[in-house]
């Protein structure tokens, strides 16, 4: 195994992806590709300098050239294209929730759109209200695109392979803090199938389902608590469209103490809709009260610690779980 | 012009320091279009501007020491810390509501041009955007509507990507349009366009007095694409000053690193104008250096009043959601 950072990986399987298949186009800003404002950003430049006909860089037109990613997809090509900011994607919300989502079933499963829409969501640190945002919850209420949230360097490599496979519209919904992550991944690491969640922590006492950087963020609290005699098991969707709820259940079941962690706002986010199937399936298996971690219901603000107290910062995390134990 | 090149350029210390973390842009090098085009307004005009406001808030006379202490998350700045560099509101100078979203000021100036129309209030609306909101479908959009309902809105596009209209071809050029001069859009939706030197003071007061007395004439909206040479600090995402402004530098560029020192040689609006008003007999350079002694030392008490202010008390996060 390689030891290897998340911003790697990424970029391995983006390199690995258009060389693997002539149908892949990358519609993306060629300074910062898939990597935002990170330092990393202009590494995306040398897949665009190897691959010059298939690295296309977009006007400030979201409508326009996911609109035109999703016609291509119609027609043959394989486009994945970087929204760069999540919030910016509502630029594009009428051809990504009106078209691409609605084109298989509206055409009787004649036309498939094997689109990638690729977005950095969440809280990276005063990004204030409009540059923040997570749209996953509401994109879960269109029915008709995957939605993938990788979590580690293995995960992004593995899932975004996936994604360009996919023949369904796929939403890839990265975070910046999560590119100096470090993690194992093998050499020619094979696709990670959608709907397979990952147990990225055994424990015996609750269970944390957690998604996109919080998965990271949960872990971090596990090893605290484990300090305290808290046993945590953290379950990691990796992709909520489709949603592995087996894995979760046989979780909750183990363990009958739940805690859902997730950046989306509280209300009608990714954490409300699990702890409402977990509700509906097991809530026999329940010994206590579920709880979601969750950013607040506020626009988020700027300054950093008014942003602080809206997010599921570890306190936040570390004190739910602790109301479970109770 | 000064007060905002010294403002910005103490910014960009403050965030060298770590007193702020997050991507913002400052406004060097467009001092020239802001200050006379935002000068011979009135106080009830509406205007709506960018990720790059600050220098349409100081030309405003807005408050350093609050600006700053807005963009350093802090309790008196003018959005309490809630807004920070991309969306500095000042109600009391009409700035309602600034966006982050390039092009999403396009249709709110478009909107608050229909309620001063139908109010009747005499009022306009100034909307103030970059070229590469140019290339989303709000701004033809927009210009269609206030085309249209004859709306009183003037359309300033500051492009500070001059030379070519293709970021392929040129240096740092922030759009890609197909459509150019930048006149032609809002020319095929019939609306007054022309293309002005925006390093220049007096065309650019001139062609802003123009257009506004056609809009308080009734005549509907106007554009302006106001040109200027990317500041060479501003060619990566996050500002570097290649030298610290001192007026000096009007008569003799030599401080400055010698890749940087053709922009601040002949494309610096400060420097043009230091130097036109000089060779007017305006002020001697002895004034203007006296001016800028002044302008720094408000400068340094406004840091020195946003680094005092307090952040906001955590609960305030939860304040100011609903009416
Ligand atoms: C809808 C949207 N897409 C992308 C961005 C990212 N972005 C921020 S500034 C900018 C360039 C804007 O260029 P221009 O309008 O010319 O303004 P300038 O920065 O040159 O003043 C871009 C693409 C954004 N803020 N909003
Ligand atoms: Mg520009």
């Amino acid at each position: 195994m390689r030891q290897m950072a998340y911003f790697e990986a990424k970029l391995e399987a983006l390199r690995e992806i258009i060389s693997a298949d002539e149908s892949v186009h990358f519609i993306s800003d060629i300074g910062t590709g898939f990597l935002g404002l990170s330092e990393h950003r202009v590494r995306f430049g040398e897949i665009a300098r190897d691959f010059p006909d298939r690295v296309i860089a977009p006007p400030i037109s979201e409508l326009a050239f996911c609109g035109l990613a999703i016609g291509a997809a119609m027609s043959g090509l394989r486009p994945v294209v970087d929204l760069i900011t999540a919030s910016f994607a509502f630029e594009a919300w009428p051809q990504i929730i009106n078209e691409a989502a609605n084109a298989r079933y509206m055409s009787g499963g004649q036309t498939q759109a094997p689109v990638v829409f690729h977005l950095l969501h969440g809280l990276r640190g005063a990004g204030a209200a409009q540059h923040s945002q997570s749209p996953q919850a509401m994109l879960w209420n269109c029915p008709g695109l995957e939605i993938v949230l990788p979590a580690s360097p293995r995960d992004v490599k593995g899932l975004l392979k996936t994604a360009v496979a996919s023949n369904n519209p796929t939403v890839f919904i990265d975070h910046v803090l999560l590119f100096e992550c470090m993690g194992d991944v093998s050499e020619n690491d094979a696709a990670i199938p959608f709907g397979q969640a990952e147990i990225k922590r055994k424990g015996a006492d609750v269970t944390v389902v957690a998604t996109s950087y919080m998965v990271q963020r949960s872990l971090a609290v596990a090893e605290q608590l484990a300090k305290e005699g808290i046993d945590v098991e953290v379950v990691d969707p990796r992709t909520i469209v489709p949603l592995d709820f087996a894995t979760i259940m046989a979780s909750v079941e183990k363990t009958g103490r739940v805690v859902v962690v997730d950046e989306c706002h509280m209300s009608c986010g990714v954490a409300a809709e699990i702890v409402a199937r977990i509700a509906e399936s097991g809530f026999d298996k329940l010994k206590a009260p579920m709880r979601r971690v969750a950013t607040l219901d506020v626009p988020v603000p700027y300054s950093p610690p008014l942003e602080d107290f809206i997010s599921p910062t570890e306190a936040r995390i570390a004190q739910a779980i602790r109301a479970t134990m109770n | 012009m000064l007060l905002i090149r010294h403002f910005e350029e103490a910014l960009v210390a403050l965030h060298e320091q770590g007193h702020f973390s997050g991507h913002y842009h400052v406004y060097i090098g467009q001092e020239a279009t802001g200050v006379p085009a935002l000068a011979d307004l009135a106080p009830d005009d509406a205007l709506f501007a960018t990720h790059r406001n600050h220098g349409h808030l100081l030309a405003r006379g807005a408050d350093p020491g609050r600006l700053f202490a807005e963009i350093l998350g802090r309790r008196d700045g003018y959005n309490k810390g809630k807004g920070g560099t991309f969306h500095i509101a000042a109600a009391g100078l009409g700035f309602y509501h600034t966006t982050g979203i390039v092009g999403g000021n396009i249709p709110l100036a478009t909107g608050a041009a229909y309620a001063a129309k139908t109010r009747g209030t005499g009022a306009l609306s100034v909307c103030l955007f970059g070229d590469g909101a140019m290339e989303e479908g709000a701004a033809p959009e927009a210009f269609n509507i206030a085309s249209l309902w004859k709306l009183p809105v003037l359309f300033l596009c500051e492009n500070n990507g001059k030379y070519g209209a293709n970021k392929a071809v040129g240096a740092a050029q922030s759009s890609t349009m197909a459509a150019y001069p930048l006149t032609e859009l809002p020319g095929l939706y019939k609306i007054p366009a022309v293309q002005i030197d925006g390093t220049d003071v007096g065309a650019v007061f001139n062609a802003v007095s123009e257009a506004t007395g056609r809009i308080r004439r009734g005549e509907g909206p106007q554009f302006i694409e106001a040109q200027s040479v990317r500041w060479p600090g501003s060619e990566g995402n996050w500002p570097v000053l290649p030298v610290a402004t001192n007026v000096n530098l009007a008569w003799d560029a030599s401080p400055v690193p010698e890749s940087k020192r053709d922009w601040y040689r002949s494309s610096d609006p400060v420097l043009i104008f230091i130097r036109e008003l000089v060779a007017a007999g305006v002020a001697t350079r002895e004034q203007i250096a006296e001016v800028e002694k002044s302008v720094k030392a408000e400068i340094s008490q406004a840091v020195q009043f946003a680094l005092a202010s307090p952040f906001p008390e955590p609960a305030e996060a939860l304040r100011d959601v609903f009416a």
